[in-house]
Order: C-alpha cells, then structure tokens, then sequence
C-alpha cells in the first residue's frame, strides 16, 4: 500500500500544518507527465524515512485554491514544510539523489 | 564485489532507447536498460499526430508506454535508475547509476532536453510562470494571457494547445517565416486566440513573485513593446544529454554525439540514438529508426568481439 496519503485542503492544516513530524507535499495532476515519473521516487522515499518525514500529495486539479494559495504554477511542486512553516520548495522533476540532497537526509 | 558482465546496456527510456531494446531483444542479445521512470521528452507530448499508423494521434506517454510493454514482451531488464557517466573499463564499459553496470556495448539514448532562452528573469522565474512544458502547465493558466516563444513544430503545437485553455496566446518568433510543419502554420492563423510577433525577441521577463510579462523588441523595425502576461512557455530547440559520455565520444559544437548512418560513435562499442545524436531530424520516428540501426550495429559488434 502506498505510504504517501492524498489530501485536499480540507485536510491540509491538520495533515501539514499542524503536523509533529516534517511533511513533504506534492502538488501533482493526472495529466502531468513529470509528476508520474516523481510519484515512485516519493514512494521509495516515504518508506525509507518513515516516522521521521510524512509525505503526502494534492491534486491540483482537484484542489486549485490551494494550489493558487501556494502560488503553484508549474508541476511537479514540492513543498516542504517544518513546524508549519514552509521551508522549501522543489520545482520540477527531482531525481532521488537530487532530492535526498536538497532535503538533506 | 564485481557484478556479471553484461553484453548490452542501452541508457534512456525514451522511444529511441525502447526500439533498440526492442530490436536487441529480438537479436537474441541480453539487454538492460537503464532509464529514470517515466519517458522523457516525447512522454510529455500531449499530442503525437505525425507518428505513422495512429491517424487518430496518441499521446506520447501512451506511445511510449506501448513501446515499452513491447520492449518488456521480447525480454528486456530495466532498472529504474539516472545514469551519472559511462566509463571505460579495460574493453568494457561500466555505467555508474545509483547501483554500477559493466557491459561490452552501450547503445546511449538520453534524449534532450528543452533549451534555455537565455535571457535575463528566466532562471528566477522558471516554475512561476516560465515554463518548457504546456502539457505539464498549461491548466494553470486557464483564461489567462500567455506567450510562446519559438517557432518549430513544438512552439506551434503548443501554441496551438495552449489556446484551447488560455484567453489569448501570443506566439514570438524572431523570424520572418515558421519553421514548424505548414498545416501547424495554418491552424496557428486560423486561431482567432493567438497573436502572432514576428522577427521579434524577448529582451527580458518581468515579475518578481510571479510572471508579469516581457520586454519584446522587433528586430527589423527596432520597435520596443511590454507584453503582460502571467505564463512564458519556452521551445526554442533542444540541448542534448551527452554529458555521461562527453569524455569518451566526439560532439558536435552543440554538444550532440557525432555518430556515422551505423549509430557508431566515435568510441568503438559505444552507440548514439534519437534525440542525443547530431541529427537533421529530431522525432518519435527518427528516434526509433535510429533506434533500429544502433541495436544493429551493437549486434555486429558484439559477435565480431567475441
């Protein structure tokens, strides 16, 4: 079963925001090419790091306030929050190695 | 630890790297492919409409996910990895990806990608209106106001689907004539959404959180205008992926793999398809021709060798 939950912005303050451990999110749409080519590196990383970062998606198709809350315009779009803050973004395909470096793990 | 030696690895999972497996398979010889998932370029092709025996058009993640399932059907290997640089190794090769390969032949498919403008706010601006991909960004800018820069059969077809979601396209072309396919030409025309700005170049993009526009400046008539705009789609040719073997294989002055009408590089063993090679045509279809005549050249090769 996939370690990476689907969100809407229902869910997003208390899946992210409030959350105790760091969360990557990643804003995707079916239709994007790049995102299917991230989703199995995301995977991959939310096994590896269970427990110590929480890794969840948005659609944007689904949820364009949020997306346009978070000034998304170009998919794949990762976020990173801590403490609820955001810490980062990554934009565009990252291949594992590029973002274990960039996330420091 | 050593692992076994290979005869046949092929880098990049894109329709020219997929035909050389594909014909590799067949020839009896065992093939791994190392690709990152996904497909590359012709994967995030909305629209495939001049790739022989679909007249409907197919998208390119379908096209090169059939290619894919075939290659799979004749016994190809794939390991989902980024190759970082092929190396030589006594008569071998070895390909350092997050795990090492050795092989007697690489047959090197690693695409291109798009080209940069090169001009000033691009950089901090990519991902937040600027974009190379309509098909990966182009929803985000329903009803909105972009600009296409290029003018080959990419800008057009882009151009051309960009207008079907955004409020009005403008496509800038610092040439006088197009250089995509002339019924893409005429569609662009008939296209009561999209303005056209020839022999005309971007200057500068504007914005700092955002895309706000472009400076534009017509190059006969010297003329200077702002263009607004929230998203800048950018086609203005291909870069190619040889930098895992720029050490071992002559290139062109635009970093294209220099090969011969056999796919043979100038490294014997090592073999260049699709998009990588220097190449008057860069297509599904010339990608997978090439594809072809690399897998048999790899071949030869490879029986002569041993």
């Amino acid at each position: 079963m996939s370690k990476i939950k689907e969100i809407s912005a229902n869910d997003f303050q208390k899946e992210v925001l409030e959350s105790n451990i760091p969360v990557l999110v990643d804003f995707w749409a079916p239709w994007c090419a790049p995102c299917r080519m991230q989703t199995p590196i995301l995977e991959k990383l939310a096994t590896e790091l269970e427990g110590k970062l929480k890794i969840v998606k948005v659609n944007t198709d689904e949820n364009p306030e949020l997306a346009a809350n978070y000034q998304i315009m170009s998919i794949p779009n990762l976020l990173f929050f801590k403490s609820g803050k955001l810490e980062a973004q990554f934009i565009g395909y990252h291949s594992e190695k590029e973002l274990k470096a960039k996330l420091g793990v | 630890m050593e692992k076994k030696i290979l005869p046949l690895i092929v880098i990049g999972g894109g329709p020219a790297g997929l035909s050389a497996s594909i014909y590799a398979c067949r020839f009896g010889i065992q093939t791994l492919l190392i690709a990152p998932l996904g497909g590359g370029l012709a994967s995030s092709a909305d629209y495939v409409e001049n790739y022989p025996g679909f007249p409907q058009g197919v998208s390119g993640m379908e096209l090169v996910n059939l290619m894919k399932e075939q290659a799979l059907k004749f016994g190809l290997e794939m390991a989902y990895a980024q190759a970082q640089k092929v190396e030589k190794e006594g008569n071998l090769f070895r390909t350092l990806a997050e795990e090492t390969y050795l092989s007697r032949a690489v047959i090197v498919a690693t695409g291109a990608e798009p080209s940069k403008l090169g001009v000033p706010g691009e950089d901090k601006l990519r991902g937040r209106g600027i974009s190379y991909c309509a098909t990966c960004d182009g929803p985000f800018f329903k009803d909105k106001t972009v600009i296409v820069v290029g003018g080959g059969d990419s800008a057009l077809q882009e151009a051309l689907y960009l207008a079907q979601l955004a409020r009005q396209v403008f496509l800038v072309h610092r040439r006088d004539q197009f250089r995509g396919a002339a019924y893409l030409v005429r569609r662009i025309e008939a296209q009561s959404n999209i303005s056209l700005r020839l022999n005309t170049v971007i200057n500068e993009i504007v914005g700092e959180e955002r895309v706000q526009g472009a400076y534009l400046k017509n190059r006969i008539t010297g003329k200077e205008e702002f263009l607004p705009a929230e998203g800048i789609f950018i086609y203005v040719g291909l870069k190619p992926n040889s930098e895992i073997v720029k050490e071992l294989v002559k290139l062109d002055e635009s970093g294209a793999v220099i090969t011969d009408e056999k796919m043979k590089t100038s490294h014997e063993g090592i073999f260049a398809c699709g998009d990588v090679r220097a190449s008057p045509l860069r297509q599904i279809i010339t990608a997978c021709a090439d594809g072809a005549i690399a897998a048999l050249s790899a071949y030869h090769y490879l029986n002569q060798e041993k």
